[in-house]
């Protein structure tokens, strides 16, 4: 189930705008990867990437490969909608469908794929929710507008959504950076748990938080607004925070800026 | 609750608060300008609030003006206000006056227009906010909008020469082959153009345009993280529309097609011209003829010379005032406060 993501030399424009530049990383599966770096770096621009959803701005394309166990998402064949089924994505604003009941925003991707077996539909978000830890909270008001929870509750919702089709990697981008710190721990020991299924890849502002959650941690810089950003250095996590190799990553984790 | 959220974030409060008390720590500057904000902010209010009376009084009187006016005709008058198909007022002093066919042809073309402009209207809007290429989008929706420039008096002669004799055989097949559906029974006229379906068809085409931009605009505003919830879910562009434009943007649909209804309701010459005049009661088909309040009116406004008869004509309009208000206002509260079309 989960993958391993290889990315190799990837370069990514925005029309004529050169965002980031030349990366080149490895996730393994069932681990936690972690993106750090100060505003405008790329880092989100290189989550959006693995599931192709910066192909929603117009004129962004890619270079180089992005392999998901091998494969190139990028392929010419590969459709974008296909990739992102695979993949789960989990956003910094909560966003369930504010409408659909709690029950139809779990499963919401798993109708998109065509399952309509009720049965299987409700083992499945029952599971989700269990594993998203949020069950307990809501299993009362399955029924009711998801847009009606709290904002630590929707995140969770929207973790629940997200492992409903069993990705084979979940990204977060910024997933706590709304919430309250208690919501945070929550959303924090529920990473714990999901590696122990997923590739999880989650970009962070907050790298007290990256040094809690993650396994392996990449700091990306960049030398001047306007310039790209760039992958600075890419290691264990405990190495990162400790004895980086690089002057900029040292620099950045001790708050000498960013 | 998540869009309401959104909408507050960039409003003013948050830019005020910390003004507020740094500028009290400075209390000389406070005094000197004082007087003359506080006049400019007093005449404003004046106006402000002055204009808004006076548009709540101007409806308040059209509705007083109207009532004084029909209030002794309808003393006068023989037949049941709400139940006689007639509406007869050629003898002042023997008024006959019922609303009953005018309120049945004015909804029944109302809403035939309604049911046919809807899903048009839904189409165009779609297409325009999430299929159209940018450049095609801009020009497009401009094209739709000028439908709405267009006077009603060329739509009535269009639909009585052109779309009149087009539409025809498709009244025809339908009487044939459907007849025993009410709707589509023989009715009142003996010809099947000019009809409440012809007239429908003519009012679709009038509404359409403000159906289309009150939705478009409403399916333009689906918030951008509700849209990317559902395209990471993988889901395809239709997909994306069922599950967060359609949700985001039903209310302000219903409500722009509450609107579209409210203009169908009042249009007065085109359906003059194309809808029939009939001598017999409406019989619940879409090929009946007749007048509707604003066409009956508007037929008959060169003899307003006696006040009594012309009072009959104006409790119609006191009724047609009081159903566009009421559709309106239903179209306020479906859409909460979320359009101003």
């Amino acid at each position: 189930m989960a993958k391993r993501i290889d990315l190799k030399d990837v370069d990514i424009y925005y029309g004529a705008f050169h965002a980031v530049q030349n990366v080149n990383l490895t996730v393994i599966p069932r681990s936690v990867t972690a993106f750090i770096g100060p505003s405008g770096c790329g880092k989100s621009t290189v989550l959006r990437t693995l599931n192709r959803m910066h192909e929603e701005i117009a004129g962004a394309r890619v270079e180089g490969e992005i392999l998901l166990d091998g494969e190139n998402i990028y392929d010419r064949g590969t459709d974008a909608v296909a990739v992102r089924r695979t993949i789960g994505m989990v956003f910094q604003m909560p966003n369930p469908f504010p409408t659909m009941s709690v029950r139809d925003n779990v499963v919401a991707g798993l109708k998109l794929q065509g399952v309509r077996d009720k049965k299987k539909l409700d083992e499945v978000c029952e599971a989700s929710l269990r594993g998203a830890n949020l069950w307990k909270e809501v299993k009362d008001r399955l029924d009711k507008p998801g847009g009606g929870l709290s904002g630590g509750q929707q995140q969770r919702l929207c973790i629940a959504r997200a492992i409903a089709v069993q990705p084979d990697v979940l990204l977060m981008d910024e997933p706590c950076s709304a919430l309250d710190p208690i919501s945070t721990l929550a959303i924090e020991d529920l990473i714990a748990d999901l590696k122990k299924e997923y590739t999880i890849v989650i970009v962070t502002h907050n790298m007290q938080q990256a040094a809690r959650v993650s396994d392996q941690t990449g700091f990306f810089n960049l030398e001047a607004t306007g310039k790209p950003g760039h992958l600075v250095e890419i290691d264990d996590t405990e190495k990162i925070f400790s004895n980086p190799t690089q002057q900029a990553t040292e620099d950045y984790i001790s708050g000498r800026f960013g | 609750m998540s869009e309401r959220i959104e909408q507050r974030a960039p409003g003013s409060e948050g830019e005020e608060d910390p003004i507020v008390p740094s500028s009290s720590p400075v209390p000389e500057s406070t005094p000197r300008r004082a007087p003359s904000s506080r006049r400019g902010e007093s005449v404003f209010r004046f106006l402000a609030s002055g204009s808004g009376v006076l548009v709540v009084a101007a409806i308040a009187l059209i509705g007083l003006f109207l009532l004084i006016q029909a209030v002794p005709s309808l003393m006068a008058n023989n037949a049941n206000f709400f139940t006689s198909p007639e509406f007869s007022t050629g003898d002042a002093n023997n008024l006959s006056f019922g609303i009953r066919d005018l309120f049945l042809v004015t909804v029944f073309s109302s809403v035939f227009a309604l049911v046919l402009a809807m899903p048009v209207a839904l189409g165009v809007a779609l297409f325009l906010t999430n299929y159209a290429p940018k450049q095609l989008s801009r020009p497009f929706a401009y094209v739709v909008d000028l439908l709405a420039a267009v006077p009603s008096i060329i739509y009535g002669l269009w639909g009585i020469l052109v779309l009149a004799p087009a539409i025809e055989p498709i009244a025809r097949w339908l009487n044939t082959n459907l007849g025993w559906i009410f709707l589509f029974r023989t009715g009142n006229l003996p010809v099947l153009s000019g009809t409440i379906f012809t007239g429908g068809v003519v009012l679709a085409v009038m509404i359409l345009p403000i159906i289309t931009a009150v939705s478009r605009e409403v399916f333009a505003q689906t918030p951008r993280f509700q849209i990317e919830a559902a395209k990471a879910l993988g889901a395809t562009r239709w997909e994306v529309i069922r599950m967060a434009t359609l949700p985001y943007g039903r209310s302000g649909y219903i409500a722009g097609s509450m609107l579209g209804l409210g203009r169908a309701l009042g249009e007065t010459i085109a359906v003059l011209i194309v809808i029939r005049a009939s001598t017999s009661p409406m019989t619940f088909s879409l090929f009946d003829g007749g007048y509707t309040f604003a066409s009956l009116i508007a037929s008959a406004a060169s003899e307003f010379s006696q006040p009594l008869p012309t009072g009959a004509y104006i409790s119609a309009g006191l009724v047609l005032f009081v159903l566009t208000f009421v559709v309106n206002a239903l179209a306020r509260v479906i859409a909460g406060g979320k359009v101003n079309g």
